[in-house]
């Protein structure tokens, strides 16, 4: 088990390392960088251009540039942003947090609604309830969060029930700061929480119907156990093998989908500043933005292995 | 099959949940399948599914037919104009009655109920039109801030957002298969190296891999460059998914007795691989790219839509959407701008359907 442990830290470690490195050294190789990006539109003289490159260290090779800013990165300093002027360092936390809070909130939701709605239909034949939550969930497992987010969007526009864009109001409404973050949060927390709910469901509904078949499963009926205490207790248990094998892989989903939602609700987190310093070719700060991005998945991918050994001891053999 | 599967080296969550997906769970439910109604309604969806991309990929085929403009037609004055709805009665032939501009700033319309103009069919080189083209065009789905025809860019965007997909899904399957297929039928070194590259990509978030290749190349290009590195790009990210399965497959079912017979027949290798090894995968297969195939789609459109897709007088779902996003009120004043995202929604709803049961739902790339 420790040794299993230390091999999937390897693993993440060397997972953070080869993403942020390598967009680094993706976003240093191409050609045109910063300065002709920015300054070059402006028709900015050779001369300041030249300056600017100087100024940000984009004159020299690109090896070097690699080996100074893993030589700095070491001592945690990622570099300046060229596009904000600030450090990467400073502008990552802020935005990994919103992007953490809205992907966070959406596995909990998609958790809350998935799991149970796919336990109740697993566990019944026929119906009419699990055949409408079944069509429900291949609906939404067609509307991806790009779709989604644009649909509640909509919704929200037409209805004026709720903000669509942003993530605080210029001025804060009654009832403080908190409530109105959590105002603009619903749509794009919903945005992405819908398809992943119909994908739980349908992945729990698909392991319960295989359990509840199992002799053990009958035999608890037979002794006299109540329907819902088997479903519920006995059976769950074993059902949730595939849902926990299924966590670790649902956030590199998040992050994707969350990329969407951050774009069309204007949600300030780590997908649209990571759109912005690749646009603007701000090599440091995609460096940055992949790094943050590839340690929530190490994290994550890590916290699903050891759980998932917990589980099921077959997988660190 | 299932222990070969879950012995497979690399990151066990991945291994794991494959192998739940595909070596326990598909075959019982098909066996032992639910009653008979279940049934019934499993077989109808799936014809549903069918039609409808049937349907969309002869819209996307019969393009220059059906639409009743070309892609690039402007209205200038019918700047964001709503839908013009036929009208159908027994006595005369469908019209429609023609928008009239009543506010110039706010791009407010009023129906002209006084004049019905009729519709003709084959007129002009398409299906159906307007009779007066010039003064009051057929447009079904409204037009966009160019004064475009929103329906005829939809049928259009359908061409190059689904030909798109379907060559990504192609080159994806390619390159997996040839990396799937090598890596099980050679073993070794080439087997770990392969299968831990394939590992890694899918680790990552897909839509950033794709984002960040497409995003460090030149920003403007010609479309036949966009549309062939897109499909590059989107095949990369896809081979990964299409390669480990087929390993699998090409492990296992090079030991079966067909196998060895052929290769004891003298067969050279690549022979054995490609005539008898490889055609065992083509059910995964084929059910692998039916989920590659909206992804493909998604994702292209969520390239287009911030901006790295498809350059702007091209049609696709996603630079349509990307035009109607760049207006502030197209959520609440002219929503037929957001038709591509229905019929992402249809095509992949389709898709779906298609392939209900046939495997996992373990992942969506958008």
């Amino acid at each position: 088990m420790t040794r299993y442990i230390i091999r999937r830290l390897a693993f993440a470690l060397f997972l953070v390392v080869a993403v942020s490195s390598a967009s680094l050294l993706l976003a240093g190789a191409v050609p045109g960088d910063f300065a002709s990006g920015t300054l070059g539109l402006e028709g900015a003289r050779r001369d300041r251009l030249e300056q600017a490159r100087e100024r940000y260290g984009l004159d020299k090779p690109l090896a070097v540039q690699y080996r100074d800013w893993v030589a700095h990165a070491v001592r945690l300093d990622f570099g300046n942003s060229l596009l904000y002027d600030r450090p990467v360092g400073d502008l990552i936390p802020e935005r990994a947090v919103n992007t953490a809070v809205l992907a966070l909130t959406a596995l909990t939701l998609a958790t809350l609604v998935g799991l149970p709605l796919g336990i109740v239909v697993g566990s019944r034949h026929g119906g009419l309830m699990p055949s409408a939550i079944r069509a429900g969930s291949v609906v939404l497992l067609s509307m991806p969060p790009l779709l989604t987010s644009l649909f509640l969007v909509f919704v929200a526009a037409r209805t004026g029930w709720l903000p669509i864009s942003g993530m605080r109001s210029a001025v804060a409404p009654p009832g403080g700061a908190a409530l109105d973050v959590l105002r603009h949060l619903v749509v794009p927390a919903a945005a992405i929480a819908l398809p992943l709910a119909a994908m739980f469901e349908r992945l729990q509904s698909q392991a319960m119907r295989e359990v509840v078949r199992q002799p053990y499963v009958l035999a608890a009926v037979a002794r006299g156990a109540s329907r819902s205490r088997v479903v519920w207790r006995d059976a769950l248990k074993a059902a949730l093998r595939p849902i926990a094998a299924v966590y670790g892989l649902v956030v590199g989903t998040l992050l994707s989908g969350s990329f969407a939602v951050e774009v069309i609700t204007a949600w300030p987190g780590l997908g649209r500043l990571m759109l912005e310093a690749l646009s603007a070719r701000d090599v440091y700060l995609v460096a940055g933005c992949a790094g943050m991005g590839s340690i929530f998945l190490a994290v994550a991918t890590l916290f699903s292995d050891v759980a998932l050994a917990f589980v099921d001891p077959r997988v660190t053999e | 099959m299932s222990t070969d599967i879950t012995g497979l080296k690399g990151p066990r969550h991945i291994a794991g949940l494959k192998g739940a997906g595909r070596a326990e769970q598909a075959p019982p439910l098909r066996t032992a399948g639910p009653g008979p109604i279940k049934g019934a309604g499993r077989f109808s969806s799936r014809s549903i599914g069918v039609v409808i991309v049937a349907v969309w990929a002869l819209a996307a085929v019969a393009a220059p037919v059906v639409a009743p403009h070309a892609v690039d037609d402007r209205f200038p004055g019918l700047l964001n104009s709503p839908p013009t709805v036929p009208h159908v009665s027994f006595v005369q032939r469908p019209y429609i009655y023609r928008w009239m501009l009543v506010n110039q700033l706010e791009q407010r319309y009023e129906i002209d109920r006084g004049r019905p103009v009729p519709l003709r069919w084959f007129s002009g080189g398409t299906l159906v039109q307007s009779s007066d083209e010039a003064r009051a065009p057929l447009l079904l789905f409204g037009t966009d801030s160019y004064g475009r025809d929103v329906f005829s860019r939809l049928l259009y965007g359908a061409r190059m957002s689904l030909s798109l997909a379907l060559v990504s899904a192609v080159g994806a399957m390619l390159v997996g298969m040839a990396a799937g297929g090598l890596a099980g039928y050679v073993g070794g070194a080439l087997d770990e190296a392969l299968m831990r590259t394939s590992d890694f990509v899918m680790v990552l978030p897909a839509m950033y891999v794709a984002l960040a290749l497409r995003a460090v190349l030149p920003l403007v290009l010609a479309p036949r460059v966009v549309f062939a590195l897109l499909a590059g790009i989107f095949a990369l990210v896809g081979a990964p998914f299409i390669a480990r399965g087929v390993r699998a497959i090409v492990r296992s079912e090079r030991r079966l007795d067909y196998a060895v017979a052929a290769e004891a027949l003298g067969a050279s290798a690549a022979r054995v691989l490609v005539r008898h090894v490889l055609p065992a995968a083509g059910g995964f297969v084929a059910t692998e790219l039916a989920m590659l195939i909206p992804a493909f789609i998604v994702a292209e459109a969520t390239l287009s839509y911030v901006g790295l897709g498809f350059p702007d007088p091209i049609a696709s779902w996603g630079t349509m959407l990307h035009d109607a996003s760049t207006n502030i009120r197209v959520f609440a004043d002219f929503p037929w701008l957001l038709s591509p995202a229905a019929a992402i929604f249809l095509v992949v709803l389709g898709l779906n359907l298609a392939i209900e049961d046939a495997g996992g739902y373990e992942r969506t790339l958008g």
